[in-house]
């Protein structure tokens, strides 16, 4: 069930207003990990705009999901450098290892996998992300050791660079 | 601080000219980790805990520890910059948590310049 | 019980004659009284040998060698180094072979070609201290502004600089700021400053780095500019990708405000302003001007046609004034310094008019097949091919140079012909490309063309908003082309196609994403035709880059049977015995290229698909 209340704590803290939407939206995802059918709707009702313009907002961002995302958001950069450097070998590798292709998310909400234009660490392609951590200059060869890393039953703090 | 005037703008430009030089104070060395987004996925955070950890343990009080932005080179960070009271500053490369406490112990502690990782000494040309 | 330290001083003649006895009795002296005695020993040893440094004394375990020692030295080690464990410098011995120097920043070409105006405060100050940005002579300029200067004199001083937009359009930033006044005293209406952090192209962070390292350049920037043009509200527009970018310029803002630099009656003048961070949800569009303003307001970031210009009606229908980050961060120092100063630097001719050159500096992000990669900033003007290969250090692991990328997904890719071509805005958009924001992707021979100019549209076509046709389908029209010839299936007359569908979009898209989306496109088919027609003719990938065009197979003369790739292959392709030649079953094999990566003789070969050739 979805606690509605954040909802509007979210929108308090920002003001009720047209403008703050994109913000709003952020933060309810940072809260719910994704954007559930209520929570655009109590947005919708509380910045008394119509739901088909937050909707609308909310697909056209990259940003948002509408469904629920895994546990840990892999992002493969698909930036330039990332590109020929080896980028979408990368994505295969992990569309291989967690056995879901881009966009998609594990059953068991784990991972979820998709691309990311650039996360501006070109100096270190090809590049991964995995929630907060960075992982750069890798091979293919080491993506089931990453992923292992989070997996469930394993401690998941890695923090550096492998 | 209530809102300055120009000449606390003044005031406050030549205490910190003071300190970001080096000038004055008791400080002996200072050691800035480059903490940008490059830096930090490199590593940068366990360069800087590593040496937070290692100037506590030995007590330091006069070597300054400071974060700046980005140095330029990327594939080459993490960096940190190492400035020794009238010396002119030396860039280091490559760093590891090991190898930043090598730094502290050769460089700043016995002047000597770890040269396995230094880049290079001086300033950059600005214009 | 051991003792933890052993203090040994030389008892050479040599030594002795330097009161080596002296010294040894202070130091036992000092242990005593600091109370160290049970747990260091002074030794007098012979001779160590080194009789030309002497007095000789070692701290073991730590094996530091102090030479020259004094008697006065002695009190200074006991306290120092026995005691608080700091050995003390000015007596440690370094022999002459340590002495290599190390070279000198402006010895090396990386940073020697450099000239630092917008950078100039990396690494040197901490981003998150007002005060460290206000020791550099930060917000001396904001004084000058506030207190010495018109907002006509400002506006003059800019346009006279011939500042021309860094986010990629080159605009004069002076006229911008101009028509903007205008537009507000004509009309009665608060003009808006925008900072646009919206970096968008993949393979540039220059902005990123900018606000990273030193944020308040930019708020200073804006401030100035908010002055001139008369705003009192100001925001910076910056992507939701930039965490540590955005936290820092939050923290600069509330220095700022804190300091009163922002809020009302800045300086005790009767100047008021402040800035707003907006932050963006990734939606590479929005770096276009008019969609940044409407995703400002709360809507979806579309563009629209710009008959009117944003300067005159933008964020809620007023006068809206918008410059990039590092547009922004060039501001404080043409106040401070001039702008004869700032036309010292440069290509062209800027005096009579902005459009004649270009001054100033740019920040480049070089990356990709380069041996230095990083953030640059250099002089306008300077020869391409002095930063891929001086600066860049040229192209690593042997490999030969192709092309550079420059102006991101609307920009274009330059050869080998071109890398003597001075760098500047109409140098660049001369030769098919453009200066855009500033990333700089160098490729090389293992790169495929055609490939890179599939990626770019593929990204467009994601990114495209899909308002105007000529955008949306012109697009998927060029991806569809592009696909096929990567997957060898491509016609004759695709080449003929794309140019068609990119001329089209150049005079037809409603917004600036789409007229230049065909430049990857055209500017790859322009220097880059025989591996188009490679493709399309022969079926063949030069680069072998495009997977369904070429084979993986084992090289016999280099392997040795070692294994490795069969342990890095998930789907069992490879087959051979331990130390026997190896094959790769073609049935099985993915094209994931783990073999290549496995092999430590360069032994795995990418050859053309066989039934093609």
């Amino acid at each position: 069930m979805v606690d509605v209340s954040k909802v509007q704590d979210i929108v308090q803290r920002h003001g009720c207003r047209r403008e703050h939407i994109i913000a709003i939206l952020l933060e309810c995802q940072d809260e719910f990990s994704y954007l559930p059918r209520e929570v655009i709707e109590e947005v919708a009702a509380e910045i008394d705009t119509p739901l088909n313009s937050v909707l609308s907002v909310a697909t056209f961002f990259r940003a948002f999901s509408l469904k629920p995302v895994g546990k840990h958001q892999v992002h493969v950069c698909m930036g330039t450098a990332c590109n020929i450097s080896g980028g979408p070998r990368l994505l295969e590798a992990l569309e291989r290892e967690l056995k879901i292709k881009r966009g998609e998310t594990t059953p068991d909400l784990q991972f979820s996998l998709d691309t990311v234009n650039c996360v501006g660490c070109c100096g270190l392609a090809p590049v991964l992300t995995i929630g907060q951590d960075v992982h750069g200059k890798l091979k293919q060869s080491q993506i089931p050791r990453i992923v292992k890393k989070y997996r469930p039953k394993e401690a998941s703090d890695a923090q550096t660079v492998h | 601080m209530p809102r300055l005037s120009i000449e606390d703008l003044k005031k406050i430009r030549e205490e910190s000219k003071a300190t970001l030089t080096l000038r004055s104070g008791q400080a002996r060395a200072k050691i800035t980790v480059h903490m940008g987004t490059c830096g930090i996925s490199a590593g940068a955070r366990d360069v800087m805990g590593a040496l937070l950890k290692e100037i506590e343990k030995l007590g330091l009080t006069d070597v300054i520890v400071t974060t700046s932005g980005c140095a330029g080179l990327c594939s080459r960070e993490p960096m940190a910059t190492v400035e020794l009271r009238g010396e002119a500053p030396v860039k280091y490369v490559d760093l590891k948590p090991e190898r930043i406490l090598r730094v502290l112990r050769e460089h700043v502690l016995e002047g000597k310049v770890v040269v396995d990782f230094a880049l290079a000494s001086g300033c950059e040309t600005t214009a | 019980m051991p003792y933890r330290t052993n203090v040994l001083v030389c008892a050479g003649t040599g030594c002795v004659s330097g009161n080596s006895f002296g010294v040894a009795q202070t130091l036992e002296n000092e242990i005593r009284k600091l109370g160290l005695d049970q747990e260091v020993q002074v030794i007098r040893t012979g001779c160590q040998g080194f009789c030309a440094e002497g007095p000789i004394v070692i701290v073991q375990p730590d094996g530091i060698f102090y030479c020259g020692v004094q008697q006065k030295d002695a009190v200074y080690i006991a306290q120092e180094h026995l005691l608080k464990g700091r050995p003390v410098r000015k007596l440690l011995y370094s022999p002459p072979a340590e002495k290599k120097p190390i070279p000198a920043l402006k010895d090396i070409p990386f940073f020697a070609k450099q000239r630092l105006v917008v950078l100039r405060n990396r690494g040197a100050i901490d981003p998150e201290r007002i005060d460290d940005y206000i020791a550099v002579d930060g917000y001396a300029a904001l004084v000058k502004a506030l207190t010495e200067m018109t907002p006509e004199q400002i506006l003059g001083e800019i346009k006279k600089s011939g500042l021309r937009g860094r986010g990629g359009g080159g605009f004069p930033t002076g006229i911008k700021w101009e028509t903007c006044r205008k537009a507000a005293v004509s009309r009665a209406v608060d003009p808006v400053v925008v900072c646009n952090a919206d970096e968008g192209d993949p393979g540039a962070f220059m902005d990123r780095s900018i606000i990273e390292s030193d944020p308040h350049s930019v708020v200073e920037g804006m401030i100035i500019g908010a002055r001139a043009i008369g705003a009192k509200e100001g925001f910076v527009y910056i992507r939701h990708e930039y965490p540590i970018a955005r936290e820092r310029l939050k923290k600069a803002l509330d220095q700022a405000r804190e300091y009163g630099l922002l809020g009302e009656n800045i300086f005790g003048t009767m100047m008021n302003f402040d800035i707003e961070i907006v932050q963006g949800a990734g939606a590479f569009v929005c770096g276009e001007s008019t969609a940044l303003m409407a995703s400002l307001e709360g809507k979806v970031g579309e563009p629209r046609a710009k008959y009117i210009h944003t300067v005159e009606y933008g964020y809620k229908n007023r006068p809206t004034n918008l410059n990039n980050v590092e547009t922004w961060a060039n501001v404080p120092l043409i106040i401070n310094r001039g702008a004869e100063w700032f036309t010292s630097m440069g290509s062209g001719d800027v005096s009579e008019n902005p459009w004649g050159g270009s001054s100033g500096t740019k920040v480049f992000s070089l990356v990709g097949k380069v041996k230095n990669t990083g953030l640059i900033e250099v002089p306008m003007g300077i020869p391409l091919r002095e930063i891929v290969f001086d600066i860049g250090g040229g192209i690593p692991e042997g490999r030969s140079f192709k092309a550079v990328q420059t102006g991101g997904p609307s920009g274009g890719c330059l050869p080998e012909s071109a890398l003597d071509m001075p760098v500047d805005f109409d140098s660049l958009t001369e030769a098919g490309s453009m200066m855009g924001s500033g990333g700089m992707i160098v490729m090389d021979d293992q790169t495929c063309m055609v490939d890179v100019a599939r990626y770019f549209i593929a990204f467009l076509t994601e990114e495209s908003c899909g308002k105007c046709v000529p955008c949306r389908e012109g697009l998927r029209s060029s991806l569809d082309a592009l696909n096929r010839i990567t997957q060898g299936t491509g016609k004759p007359d695709d080449i003929g196609l794309l140019r068609e569908i990119g001329e089209v979009m150049q005079d037809c898209c409603l917004c600036a994403l789409g007229t230049s989306a065909a430049n990857p496109v055209l500017s790859t088919i322009q220097y880059f035709k025989d591996e188009y027609e490679a493709h399309i003719n022969k079926g063949v990938c030069p680069a072998g880059v495009c997977t369904a065009l070429i084979e993986y197979q084992i090289d016999p003369e280099k392997c040795d049977g070692c294994h490795a790739c069969v342990h890095g292959c998930s789907t069992n392709a490879i087959i051979g015995n331990v130390k026997q030649v190896h094959f790769i079953d073609k049935e099985k094999c993915i094209k994931c290229g783990a073999c290549v990566e496995a092999c430590k003789r360069n032994g795995i070969l990418k050859v053309p698909r066989s039934h093609a050739a």
